[in-house]
């Protein structure tokens, strides 16, 4: 049997650990989003007791490598008896890591969305809440699409990390087979496969969000 | 080239019929005071608008004319003086106290603002812009909002542009949306702040037509223009602003035939040459 044969014959595990890592990059992006609205929210208020910290945290989290944030949840949280197991601490790991990184995304974007909209939301009776949900947020998202795409692919990317803490996702798949059957350059080009795929199915999801955007003029594609 | 012939006829036929020009006051400023960084844009100013007056407000700029007019529904803070707008006091409750978020909100969608650099929402379509308040502020239906909507689009003229995105109109086209948003929430007082000031100058005829048309149509409205013509033709009354200090209010015809004080001839006289 070729190398290439025994992958093949062993590709159930490709598509489990596939799976595994679609449904960790699902969720973890999806909270990561949720988090990253919510932070930006949170910093619209001008109360520094708040905000100050808020900061602090986003920028902190975006200094750290994410390795070591999975380690912190997986092997540090047991010291103070949280014990998530490894593909919750997987899940929340990259969750809050890229949610941090979208807040800072939609930051940027919210410093320079004309006051005069907010004036007339504000002149229109519109409350804070309403107002950043209906208005605001809506074309942050619009503004950010481009960058949105890009996290999204490194939060890809990321998921293999969770490898290190015995998740069993596609990068332990391909591991695992290398392994056993001393195969590692073949067992590595499939996986690389994969994330290309789903990379490239990803940018041309986003880019066709593009065309939304672009229509109600903010875009270019 | 504004006749004041169809605001006339409409309020004589309103005084004909009973429904006099009321004398109540739709917006009432006392005390009104009000410095950015130790500089006093408007100094104890008073002013009293009453129902279905159209008011314009003169002045060089940096003469505290559009902070007036942005402290009407708060969004500025003066730092003494009351206003109330149909009775209600905006911006400090009965306590004394600011005012929470809630209810300024609810006395602010009592008046409707026009910006001069219009403040459409971009993300939204044309009738959406419109009926965007009235469904998410007011709690209207759908379908009410948009009936009103539609209306409102008609009467601005710009009905055929209901589905467009705000990136593709013109300035005055943007101007006569703004228009029609601010009048879907059925303010008892229109504030329009300088609203032909950022357009081409063969757009400025279309917005203020709509405006004149409004005037007529018996609504309250408050307009910081720079607009000469326009402000004879559909003004109850004039005001002119000093640097802070309202130095003359009085009767278009009285304003712009025979202003009783040096500051406002010279200023009447730079406007014509």
């Amino acid at each position: 049997m070729s190398n290439w044969e025994i992958l093949w014959s062993a590709r159930d595990q490709f598509w489990s650990g596939f799976f595994s890592t679609m449904e960790i990059f699902g969720l973890s992006i999806s909270a990561a989003f949720a988090i990253g609205c919510g932070m930006l929210y949170l910093l619209e208020g001008s109360r520094p007791r708040l905000t100050v910290p808020l900061r602090v945290f986003i920028d902190g989290m975006r200094m750290l490598p994410f390795l070591i944030l999975a380690y912190l949840l997986y092997y540090g949280l047991p010291a103070i008896d949280i014990r998530l197991d490894a593909w919750w601490s997987g899940v929340g790991a990259l969750a809050v890591y890229h949610g941090c990184y979208f807040a800072e995304i939609f930051r940027g974007a919210r410093l320079t969305f004309p006051p005069g909209q907010v004036e007339a939301a504000k002149a229109h009776g519109f409350t804070k809440g309403k107002m950043f949900f209906r208005l605001i947020l809506p074309q942050i998202v619009m503004q950010t699409r481009p960058l949105l795409g890009n996290q999204l692919i490194y939060a890809l990317k990321d998921t293999a990390f969770l490898v290190i803490i015995t998740v069993r996702e596609l990068t332990a798949a391909a591991n695992s087979l290398s392994g056993t059957y001393f195969i590692p350059t073949e067992a590595f080009i499939v996986v690389i496969g994969f994330y290309w795929a789903v990379s490239v199915v990803m940018e041309i999801i986003v880019k066709q969000c593009g065309r939304f955007s672009a229509k109600r003029g903010f875009d270019n594609v | 080239m504004f006749e004041k012939n169809t605001s006339e006829r409409v309020r004589s036929e309103q005084t004909a019929t009973g429904a006099a020009r009321s004398e109540r006051a739709a917006v009432s400023i006392r005390h009104l005071s009000k410095s950015f960084d130790g500089v006093e844009v408007l100094r104890d100013v008073d002013l009293e608008v009453r129902e279905g007056d159209v008011v314009t407000i003169l002045g060089s700029s940096g003469s505290g004319k559009s902070t007036l007019l942005r402290c009407i529904n708060w969004l500025e803070q003066p730092d003494r003086g009351s206003i109330h707008i149909g009775g209600q006091r905006i911006g400090v409750n009965d306590a004394g106290r600011p005012m929470p978020v809630r209810e300024l909100a609810r006395v602010r969608a009592r008046t409707g603002m026009v910006f001069q650099s219009f403040n459409l929402w971009p993300h939204l379509n044309v009738l959406h812009n419109v009926t965007e308040a009235p469904i998410h502020v007011l709690g209207k239906s759908k379908a009410e909002a948009e009936a009103h909507a539609r209306e409102l689009l008609e009467k601005v003229g710009m009905s055929a542009k209901a589905d467009a995105y705000p990136g593709t109109l013109s300035g005055g086209q943007k101007q006569r949306v703004a228009i029609a948003r601010a009048l879907a929430m059925q303010p008892e007082v229109m504030l329009f702040d300088e609203p032909t000031s950022a357009l081409d100058p063969e757009l400025v005829g279309e917005v203020l037509a709509v405006i004149k048309d409004l005037s007529a149509e018996g609504y309250t409205m408050i307009v910081v223009t720079h607009e000469m013509a326009f402000s004879r033709a559909v003004s109850d009354k004039v005001v002119f602003l000093d640097k802070g200090l309202i130095i003359e209010q009085a009767d278009p015809e009285t304003f712009f035939t025979n202003p009783s004080t040096e500051r406002v001839r010279k200023f009447l006289e730079r406007e014509e040459s």
